[in-house]
Parts: C-alpha cells; structure tokens; sequence
C-alpha cells in the first residue's frame, strides 16, 4: 500500500500564487476526481506535483510513502511512481516511443527487452493502431491518439500513482471509454492510485471515483463521494463561490446542446496548454 | 594537364587571400589562415603503414561498396572496383597516373567559372585528381567511398574529386574527410555532374581530427531532368569550412542541399550555400541542422538566386540550429535573391536552446536528463538522417551525433 500526501500545497507561476493551499492524500488503488471550472488552477496541480519548470513551490510538502517528491527532479519523481498524463502531450520530433520507454526502463534497472512486447499488448488492450507505435512520439498524432499514447505509457511504465491531466479533453467517446477502462483495470491489478482532474463527469462513467473533489481559486473547496460529480454536473461550481467566468467553463460541449441552454455558448474556454503565465517561452 | 596547372597556379600568385570583409567570408575565421604555415603534403612514407582503421569504411557497408578509394596525403593507396560495378559501367581514374581522361573532365578550370581562390588553388596543387565516371542509363548498386586521409603534420593537401554522372544513371557517393590527430590544412575541391535525368546522392563527411582547417568547395551543375541530393555531415576539425554552389542549369532539375552538424570544444563549423537557378521548372530544398556546445561556433549563410531563366522555380532553404551553452555561438544568415517574376521561394531560420518542453516529457516518464538530451537531440537530427537516400549512411551519422552527446555529457555540460 503507498500513499502519495499532499499537504497545504501553495505554488504561484511569473509571480501570481495560483495554488492556495492543497491538501488530500491518495493511496493505492483509489480513484480522486478533482473537478473545477477553467482557471482554477487544477492543471497547475497537476505541473507542480510532476515538477514542470516555471513554477515555484512557495509552501506546504509533497510525500510519496514519506518521501520528499518536491527535492525529485521530474525524472526522479517518475523512478518514485508517479505518472502525468499530459493534456497536450508535447511532440518530440525524432524521438520514437521505444526509444523513450527504453530509456525509462534503464533508469529504472527494468529489462529494456521487455519495452517491445509491453508496448504492443498495451495498444491491444487500448485499441491504439498498431501503425502510430512507429511514429516520432506523438507527431502528427490526432488528440485522442496522443491520449492513447498517454494511456499506453502508463500502462508499460507502471507507475504507484498516475495524475490525469483533463485525459477526457480532445477523446472522442470510444477511446474516452478505453482509456478509462485501463486506468479502471489497473488500479485493481497493479493498485495504481488516480488523481484525475477534470472539467466534466464523462470521464468517472467509466473510471470510478472513490472521492470527488471541487477545486475553485487554488483550493480544495468540498470533497465528497462519486454523488458530487453528479451534483456538479447540474449546478456547475457557482454555489462553491467561482465566479462567471469559470462557470462557463462547466459546459460541456458533448452535451446535447438543446437539453441546456447554457449549450448554446458553445465551446470552453481552452486552458493555455503550457499552464498559463508560468509557460516556459 | 600541366598547362593547365601553370595557368592556375599563376592566377593563384597574382591574387590575394580573401579577407572577412567579404560578405561570403563573413563571420570565418579566415583572416587567421596564413599559407605559409604549411607546405604541400609530401607522400608518405610507404614504410610507414597507416592504421588500418583510419581509412576502414566497413561501418558503412551495410548498404554494398561499389567502389572503394583511398587517398593518404593525397596519393591512391588503394582503387577497388566491385566487379559488379564494374560491369556496369563505374569506371573510376587517377589522373596521377591515368593519362587517358580528357582535362577538361578534371573539373572547372576557367577562373570565372570556380568559386573562390581556394578552387583554383587546388586546381594548381591537387596531384591525383580523382574521376567517377558512369556511362548512359547505367544503375550502379552500392555507394563508391572516397577516403581521404591526412597525416603530415604541417602539410596542405588538395583532394579533387569529380563525378559524372551519365545520362539516366544513378549514382550513390560518400566522400570522407579524415585525419590522424595533426594540425594540417585540407583544400578538397569536389565537383558533381549531373547529367539529363541522371540521379546522384552524395555524402561528404567530415571526420577530421580537432586540430585540422579545412576549406572546401562544393561545385554541382544538374542538367535537365536530373537530380542532386548533396549531403554534408560535420563533426571534426578546428576550422572547417564547406562552400556549396549548386547550379541547376537544366529545365526541370533539382538539387537538394542537406546538413547536419555538431561542435564542441572550441572548433568552428562554417557553411556557405547557393541555391542557383538558372533554368525554368526547377526545384532545390535545403535544410541544414546543427548544434553547436562548449565554445564552438556556427555559420550558416545561403542564398536562393533566381535567375531570369529560372521562370517556375520552386525553392525553399531552412536552416535550424540548437545553442546547447551560454558560450556556443551560431550564426543563421539566409538570403534571397530573385531576378523573375514566378517563382515559390520560401526561407526559414533559427537559432535556440533544446527545447525544455521536450525534454521536460521525456524526463515525466522517467528518462534521465543525459539521456533525455541524447534522444532529443539525435531526434533533431533525425530529421535530416532520415531524407539521406544512401543506405547504410544512417546509422553512423547517429553514432556520431550521439559520440557528440556522449562527450558533452563526459565533459559535464548535460547535468545528469
């Protein structure tokens, strides 16, 4: 059993505090879902904990099994267990997926000659085509593809904790299912705790949420059972005191636009893919 | 022949060196250059063997040797032919003592028509030129290698190398510059024919030794129809210095202009390139990509020329390079020069740090940060590795790229 503990973690980027203060502790095979509207800074979160450049942890700790994630750096922090599914997974030109994953299972003293046989049962499972393993990693990949990909690291990485950045943004609803199906399946055979921050509940109809977390302004405002995603989905965030302009960025635009008239704004706003002003130019 | 070296050697004498004031020498390290350090590269000693590896090519064989040349200091030490080769027309003469081949298939000889003094230079001093020859329609399997060793210490050599490719032939040469660790000065001068639908893919590598200057020239004219794809892979040397005009004089041709190149210590890597198109519905791509660490420096500087013939022309030139320290410095300068109405021209370049964001995605899922570097950089060059049509080129030109991050990392510029 390994717990990853957050506690009072505070983080700004170019100067602007944008994580106030965040606690929970996830342990092995559970399912966290933390839900806020746009801007709230739950991408942050997720950058801060894998250790991305350009921000700066200005108080609180990171511990996995007690250790210190926050003296790791990025890679070290990955050899400990823990996995960041990226919401724009950067394209490496040149740079294949065997070859990286190679490199991963040498820092780890894994056996580089399993990576080829663990990358194709990986993409069965996940339905990834057989044809993308080949390309530099995740050039000319469609969204959803580079998901897959994403998916399919973590299934051959094995890490104790994997961090969801929006894994539902850019997948349509098939590979939305797969690859939540996955993560659903390894958290009962390799106990792999979840930290999945989304927009929307579409992504817990398949990977179930053991705890349900709102995050407005840089905080965990409430947690509660898989019933708050649902409770969300209908009130949106404004009774946890995020103002108008977040609460656009509840609608979903999967929904059927004449259910909710709120569907007629159209699209969310879209997240700056290097996570706002702490973006490395 | 010898008329004709005279006559070279004379204009030689009657001009000067040229200096960084001119814009083609811009940014070299010329002004440093004084020929009177340097004698011509007497021949070896045959007594004295040569080390057997520095003249091997076995790492690239695996895509088939048609023909094999060494030159030590200049002089044939060895010309082998594939039989198959052969057979098919490869014919290959050392004018040192192939007294058959007509002069004016040694290479350019009108001052007008070469590029710079060093070409006349070399036209004067070169003592075994060397000609490929292919006839009409033949396909020659296999690359012919062209080894060039160095080993006088003091000495100046003048390596020619001409190619002719026959009319729809196809052709495939690497040209390796190499040297034993001396300071010496090399002055190749390497000129591709391309003949009416002919096809040539040439490689010029240089693994030169840290102490070496080079200053080469580079001279193709593709006629109609046919097609160029010249390549160059930089890695040795202190100063080296690649000029590469490449005229395309037929309707219809193309020449497409490749670089890779990585420094490190203190050495300088310097590349001059014209795109020169002087006939209708012609095509050139270059893209050039280099790295530069330590103190090392770059230059890149190129121009697209159209001329008024060149109606239809479709031209592009990209050079990228990669600063991996505060002290490296690259150099990106392309030019654009159009005397027709018609054309597609389109020029880009950079000069930047790796970049975090990659490295930062290999290193999520693990990957140690030297190791991160390695696989980012060899990707950059990937790029380029992988529109090199020679087999059996590319894996050496990786092992050098990542021999390059390895003593980056040995020297302690990558934090690992």
């Amino acid at each position: 059993m390994s717990e990853l503990v957050i506690e009072g973690l505070r983080a700004e980027a170019g100067g602007r505090e944008i994580l106030r203060g965040v606690t929970l502790t996830v342990r092995s095979g559970e399912v966290h879902a933390v839900m806020g509207p746009n801007g709230s800074g739950k991408s942050t979160l997720s950058h801060v904990l894998m250790g991305r450049p350009g921000y700066t942890v200005t108080g609180g700790s990171v511990t996995l099994d007690g250790v210190d994630v926050l003296a790791m750096a990025a890679w070290e922090r990955a050899q400990a267990g823990l996995f960041l599914a990226m919401q724009y997974p950067t394209e490496v030109p040149g740079v294949s997926l065997q070859d990286a994953l190679a490199a991963a299972f040498t820092a780890a003293g894994r056996d580089v000659a399993e990576v080829p046989g663990l990358v194709l049962a990986e993409a069965g499972r996940i339905g990834f085509d057989e044809r993308f393993l080949t390309r530099p990693l995740n050039v000319d990949l469609s969204g959803g593809e580079k998901k897959r990909n994403e998916t399919l690291q973590l299934g051959v990485l094995r890490p104790k904790f994997a961090v969801l950045d929006e894994l539902d943004s850019g997948l349509d609803v098939d590979a939305l299912r797969a690859c939540a199906r996955r993560i659903e399946q390894a958290t009962a055979e390799t106990g792999l705790g979840v930290l999945a921050i989304t927009h929307y509940r579409r992504l817990l109809d398949e990977l179930k949420s053991d705890v349900v977390h709102v995050f407005v302004k840089g905080e965990i405002v409430a947690s509660g059972g898989a019933e708050l995603a649902d409770e969300l989905e209908d009130t949106g965030y404004a009774g946890y005191g995020a103002e108008e302009a977040e609460v656009e960025g509840v609608v979903d635009p999967f929904a059927d636009p004449f259910a909710d008239p709120l569907g007629s704004t159209g699209r969310p706003e879209i997240e700056d893919p290097f996570g706002g002003p702490g973006s490395i130019g | 022949m010898r008329d004709r070296r005279v006559a070279a050697a004379e204009r030689w004498t009657t001009a000067a060196l040229p200096t960084s004031a001119e814009e083609v020498w811009r940014y070299s390290r010329i002004d440093e250059l004084d020929l009177d350090d340097f004698a011509l590269a007497t021949p070896s000693d045959p007594a004295t063997p040569v080390d057997g590896a520095l003249t091997d090519v076995s790492e690239w064989a695996s895509g088939g040797a048609a023909a094999t040349v060494v030159l030590v200091d200049d002089r044939v030490v060895s010309l082998d032919v594939s039989p198959a080769a052969a057979a098919a027309g490869l014919v290959i003469s050392d004018l040192s003592s192939d007294t058959s081949v007509d002069p004016a298939d040694a290479g350019l000889a009108e001052a007008g028509d070469a590029p710079d003094l060093f070409a006349t230079l070399n036209d004067a001093f070169s003592p075994s030129p060397i000609v490929v020859r292919t006839p009409v329609s033949a396909e020659i399997e296999g690359t012919v290698h062209v080894v060039r060793l160095a080993t006088v210490a003091g000495g100046a050599s003048f390596g020619r190398l001409v190619v002719h490719v026959g009319r729809n032939s196809r052709l495939a040469v690497v040209e390796h510059h190499r040297s034993t660790d001396v300071h010496a000065l090399t002055v190749p001068y390497t000129e591709l024919r391309v003949a009416n639908d002919a096809r040539l893919h040439y490689l010029a590598v240089n693994d030169l030794g840290p102490q070496v200057w080079q200053v080469a020239d580079l001279v193709s004219r593709v006629e109609q129809g046919g097609s160029l794809i010249a390549a160059a892979a930089g890695f040795g040397g202190d100063y080296t210095r690649l000029r590469s005009d490449c005229r395309l004089t037929g309707r219809g041709s193309s020449g497409d202009l490749l670089a890779i190149y990585f420094g490190d210590g203190d050495q300088m890597l310097d590349y001059r390139t014209f795109q020169d198109h002087r006939a209708p519905d012609t095509t050139s791509d270059l893209l050039f990509k280099g790295a530069v660490g330590g103190r090392s420096r770059s230059v890149y500087t190129g121009l697209i020329r159209v001329r008024k013939e060149g109606t239809n022309t479709n031209a592009n030139q990209t050079n990228r390079n990669l600063k991996l320290s505060d002290e490296a410095w690259a150099e990106s300068v392309p030019n654009l020069e159009i005397e027709t109405n018609d054309v597609k021209c389109s020029h880009a370049s950079a000069v930047g740090p790796i970049d975090e964001e990659q490295r930062f995605y290999l290193e999520s899922r693990g990957v140690m940060p030297a190791d991160a570097e390695r696989l980012v950089l060899t990707g950059f060059f990937e790029e380029v590795i992988a529109r090199l049509p020679i087999a059996g080129a590319a894996e050496p030109l990786r092992r050098r790229v990542r021999d390059k991050v390895a003593r980056r990392i040995g020297a302690g510029e990558v934090n690992a």
